[in-house]
């Protein structure tokens, strides 16, 4: 039996002190610095993205994202806190996108979104999100107009927006073959127009040298036609915006109807497994890309210590998902961005101070990010990633040449 | 004049996607008397089947042809099981079903074999064909074998029993029960073949698109007015349909000026509508005519 | 090959057995007096999230109102609706986007709209049948993104960016946040609309309208102007999906092309069977099911949602193959001991 002497109660009582203390102080933070969705022992985060209907094949971003932060909270969470990342599908409509965000803000009560996919989807979402006040963090699209921290303070981006991506072509076009006739194969949809608009706009007065504007539906089966179009027309730099599935059509229809001109691939369809291998490598020799991703089925990454922490990632906890989509290297990176952003909150897990840090990203890399590429945010530049490298392939793989570039915002 | 008759060699090549397409359209159509939505799918979920049999080690045609097996026997099962619930509602609710039928096998495609493009072997190579650039060698192997298969069901509806017992069974049921005919053994029958034949349009088509879950909804798009414009009671006619579909969407794209680029799609679909404006039953449909 | 292509809706519609399975009207009176005190008490216990999700079912039920007078009611099988959901959404929005207009004149305008283009693309219908008719309507659904697109056009459309519309705010006088407006206008909207379908259903233009669907010969041999009420159903019918169209604007606060394509016709499509071709009450359950339904499959899972979306669908096909409304009809009659000859 325990003697009730003073030295067991004060020894007891010190004990309820120190026991007692944390939790109080933890509650007296919980009030003052906590946002919705955030407790003592969990954040709630939340996106939207196509899991489902014809915009599926960009399934394998939220995949990913969700993904890290499973890994995250294997790894002990973010400050002690588990993250609860809640994904919901709205096939990529937006009306579905409204209904999804609205019930993680308003019923899931999220603290965030992170990486929401699609333009259109974010574009719906974009007035609501600001005038509830909650952080649309790193939006996965590359629209221009993320970057607008005075009109909207609570949305950021993150990959360098298809624009300037347009812009660069043209600056590298101008340098490389300042008479050259060009023909642009693009989809017809926001991203699609926006490097149409970069591409012109980065000419400048010399934007006639565009006499092909060629656009594609997802639904067309081929773009065969565009590309004949554009050999008889006397197009001889080709600059190819189209995503992976017609930029592969594209290079093997140009490759057989024996039509060699200057190849310029986006970044969207420019991956060596998903793209230039069913397009066949020799028919991809020379052709011209710009990168700001490490790509995953490029061997000349195999060693490299970030593509062997990214390829574990996936060996763990998304074993079934397939190494050569691009899609699991950016979900995998805006994540990451996240991530960084909850850590640099600290205990002050308010949404104001999310949105801060957010704008205070300093010098910030991923493992798959190219080496020497960092994300960096202030209160006036919502724009984290803005460099990219060109690089050509040789038939086997990609060889960055150059300098880093900056793109200029469009 | 060059490009025109490029265009026209493009045409016919997509054409001859769309001829496939529309042939396993009819087909299923001649069997059950309306358009199946699921077509395309379950012939991109056969080509899958094909392109797994084939990265695990089986050689082409021996794939091509368990895979034309599984996919026939694939259909029967689906007419049997699938639909024998719904085989006496409205029209309206089977086609319902197929919408679920498409959902179901999109879904587990892009869930199993993933989203990213793959390549599917043809055995007729790639090679241009006699030297030129105009059509290469696999294109005009789509050709050869889709008239191939259009020769062979007419050889079989018109020359065979079975066929004739299909026919009847379609045409009129009651009378045909009445004759003996297995009514439902019958549908099941030319859902086995429109499956069967749905493979290998997949086959022929996956080489030139890439294979991937999304692949047959353009596809089906076109095949569907392919056959719509050739006549839905006349299996040649739905090839021809899918001929003058491709030609018509690329001569439309390049020749037409200022709408033409963006309005593609829209352009052929309107012309189809105004063709069948003055040939409502498509252009070798035939007009029935019925006892009132 | 000479097949008979049959009707694609004339079997779609299980004729009603004249009086015996009737409710009596006192009874179905009190059952949508007790349906609309419920919906126009919802707002005081809903969160704005469940409010802003009714308000869509609503909509939705609306568009497929429209749909139903088309196919249900007339038997044109139509494909395009989606078509007149989005012209009807871009017609408010523009109105209110580039011009200014109050948001009460845009439901009338897009109405007035999609009317005169339903009417002028029921003209060529009239001489298609079927899945000639549905291939025409379907040209309709993929043309409408694509025109959306257009660049001569983005000045007013917005282009692919779309349009962000200005929610409206509710009167000075009513203490309600927008949610419980926008739900209140649609609610009011829903009812007047919903009564006026009844009403012309069960006009003489209805029965002319029922007629061309179940036999057309015999109807035109009665008398009946089939190319009239064809057309004019097929305005009506647009003018319905577009009003749902250009409230669903207002909800949503944002228009873009691709939203309006051939997949939400199918969508509307799927609600009209599950609730009951031929039914106006059913409408309202499709609207329910096309909403939720998605939902509940992605929740289920989300690399398999089209999957276990398609599965629910078949099962519940399996179950009520003539939709809710047919389900309700069969088990009100073995209530009632009735049984169908």
């Amino acid at each position: 039996m325990k003697q009730l002497t003073r030295r067991g109660i004060l020894r007891s009582g010190a004990g309820a002190i120190a026991f007692a203390a944390p939790l109080l102080s933890v509650r007296i933070a919980r009030a003052k610095n906590s946002g919705p969705g955030v407790t003592d022992k969990e954040i709630k985060l939340g996106n939207t993205g196509p899991y489902s209907g014809p915009a599926s094949s960009y399934s394998a971003v939220p995949k990913a994202h969700s993904a890290y932060f499973k890994m995250i909270n294997d790894q002990g969470g973010i400050n002690g806190r588990m993250v609860n990342c809640i994904s919901y599908d709205d096939a990529y409509t937006p009306p579905k996108t409204v209904e999804m965000v609205r019930k993680l803000v308003e019923e899931d009560g999220v603290l965030a979104t992170s990486a929401t996919l699609g333009t259109p989807c974010n574009s719906a979402i974009w007035h609501y999100m600001n005038q509830k006040k909650v952080p649309q963090l790193f939006v996965a699209t590359g629209a221009t107009k993320w970057d607008d921290p005075k009109g909207h303070p609570w949305t950021i981006g993150w990959q360098p927006n298809y624009q300037s991506e347009g812009r660069i072509y043209a600056t590298y076009i101008l340098k490389e073959k300042a008479d050259g006739k060009i023909g642009v194969l693009y989809q017809n949809d926001d991203f699609g127009k926006d490097y149409l608009k970069g591409v012109k706009d980065g000419l400048g007065d010399k934007a006639s040298m565009v006499i092909v504007e060629a656009s594609y539906e997802t639904t067309d089966p081929t773009v065969d036609s565009q590309v004949v179009d554009m050999k008889a027309k006397g197009v001889d730099v080709f600059v190819n915006c189209a995503i992976p599935k017609f930029a592969a059509q594209a290079i093997r229809k140009a490759a057989e109807i024996g039509w060699k001109p200057l190849h310029i691939l986006s970044s969207i369809g420019n991956s060596v497994g998903a793209t230039l291998k069913p397009a066949g490598f020799e028919n991809a020799k020379d052709i011209v890309s710009d990168f700001y991703l490490k790509d995953a089925s490029d061997p000349k990454w195999k060693d490299d210590a970030g593509y062997k922490t990214w390829a574990a990632f996936m060996d763990k906890y998304l074993p079934d998902g397939d190494k050569t989509d691009a899609g699991h290297v950016a979900g995998y990176c805006l994540a990451a961005a996240t991530a960084q952003v909850l850590k640099q909150c600290g205990n002050d897990l308010t949404r104001e101070n999310v949105m801060k840090q957010a704008g205070s990203l300093h010098d910030f890399s991923v493992p798959m990010l190219l080496p020497g590429i960092t994300a960096n945010t202030s209160a006036t530049d919502f724009a984290p990633l803005k460099q990219v490298q060109m690089a050509k392939f040789d038939g086997q793989r990609w060889n960055l040449f150059g300098e880093l570039i900056r793109g200029a915002i469009g | 004049m060059e490009l025109l008759l490029q265009q026209v060699m493009a045409g016919l090549a997509n054409g001859a996607i769309y001829a496939c397409m529309a042939l396993a359209v009819v087909m299923i159509y001649q069997a059950i008397d309306h358009l199946n939505f699921a077509q395309g799918e379950m012939a991109m979920f056969s080509t899958f089947i094909a392109w797994q049999m084939i990265a695990w080690g089986l050689p082409y045609w021996v794939a091509f042809a368990l895979t034309v097996l599984v996919s026939f026997v694939a259909g029967v099962l689906i007419d049997r099981v699938l639909f024998r619930p719904v085989q006496n509602a409205p029209i309206l609710s089977q086609i319902v079903a197929f919408i679920a039928l498409f959902s179901i096998l999109n879904s587990s495609a892009g869930q199993i074999w993933d989203f990213t493009i793959k390549n599917f072997p043809t055995p007729f190579g790639h090679k241009p064909l006699f030297g030129g650039t105009l059509i290469d060698t696999h294109e005009a192997g789509m050709i050869g074998v889709t008239l191939a298969l259009l020769g062979l069901l007419y050889l079989f509806f018109r020359g065979t029993r079975l066929g004739l017992a299909m026919r009847a069974a379609a045409a009129n049921p009651e009378s045909a029960r009445l004759v003996g005919i297995r009514v439902g053994w019958m549908t099941a029958l030319g859902w086995g073949m429109a499956a069967a034949i749905g493979a290998v349009a997949g086959m022929l088509i996956a080489p030139v698109v890439f294979l991937e879950p999304n692949m047959m909804i353009g596809v089906l798009l076109y095949g569907f007015a392919g056959a719509v414009l050739g006549g839905l009671t006349s299996p040649a006619g739905a090839v021809i349909g899918g001929f003058l579909v491709g030609i018509i969407e690329n001569l439309a794209g390049t020749f037409i000026p200022y709408v033409g680029r963006e309005l593609k799609l829209t352009l052929a679909l309107i012309l189809i509508v105004v063709v069948l404006m003055f040939r409502p039953s498509g252009i070798f449909g035939r007009r029935v005519v019925s006892r009132v | 090959m000479t097949t008979v292509p049959k009707d694609a809706v004339a079997g779609a519609v299980p004729v009603p057995v004249q009086g015996s399975l009737r409710v009596r009207p006192t009874v179905r009176h009190l059952v949508v007096a007790a349906t609309i005190v419920i919906a126009a008490l919802i707002p005081l216990v809903a969160q704005s999230f469940v409010l802003f999700q009714l308000t869509e079912v609503m909509i939705y039920g609306l568009a497929i109102l429209g749909l139903n007078l088309l196919t249900g009611f007339n038997g044109q099988f139509s494909l395009g609706h989606s078509a007149f959901y989005g012209l009807g959404a871009y017609t408010a929005a523009i109105l209110i986007h580039n011009y200014e207009v109050s948001y009460l004149w845009t439901l009338p305008a897009a109405g007035g709209v999609c009317f005169v283009v339903g009417f002028l693309f029921g003209l060529p219908a009239l001489r298609l049948q079927n899945l000639y008719l549905a291939l025409a309507t379907f040209a309709l659904a993929t043309a409408m993104p694509q025109i959306l697109k257009f660049h001569a056009l983005e000045a007013w459309t917005g282009g692919v960016q779309g349009l962000v519309v200005d929610q409206p705010d509710a009167p000075d006088f009513l203490p309600l946040n927008t949610d419980q407006w926008l739900y209140y206008v649609t609610l009011v909207v829903v009812i007047i609309m919903f009564a006026a379908a009844a009403n012309l259903i069960r006009s003489r233009t209805g029965r002319a309208m029922m007629a061309i669907r179940d036999n057309p010969i015999a109807a035109a041999a009665m008398g009946i102007n089939a190319s009239l009420y064809k057309t004019l159903t097929f305005g009506v019918s647009a003018l319905y999906t577009g009003v749902a169209g250009a409230l669903s604007a207002l909800a949503v606060a944002y228009v873009a092309p691709d939203s309006f394509n051939i997949f939400l016709s199918i969508s509307l499509l799927v609600g009209l069977v599950i609730g009951g071709v031929g039914s106006i009450p059913g409408c309202l359950f499709g609207g329910l099911f096309v909403l939720y339904v998605p939902n509940i499959a992605n929740s289920l899972s989300t690399g398999l949602a089209g999957a276990i979306y398609g599965i629910i669908l078949l099962i519940v096909i399996y179950v009520m193959p003539a939709g809710a409304a047919g389900f309700t009809r069969f088990a009100l009659a073995r209530m009632q001991g009735l049984r169908r000859p």
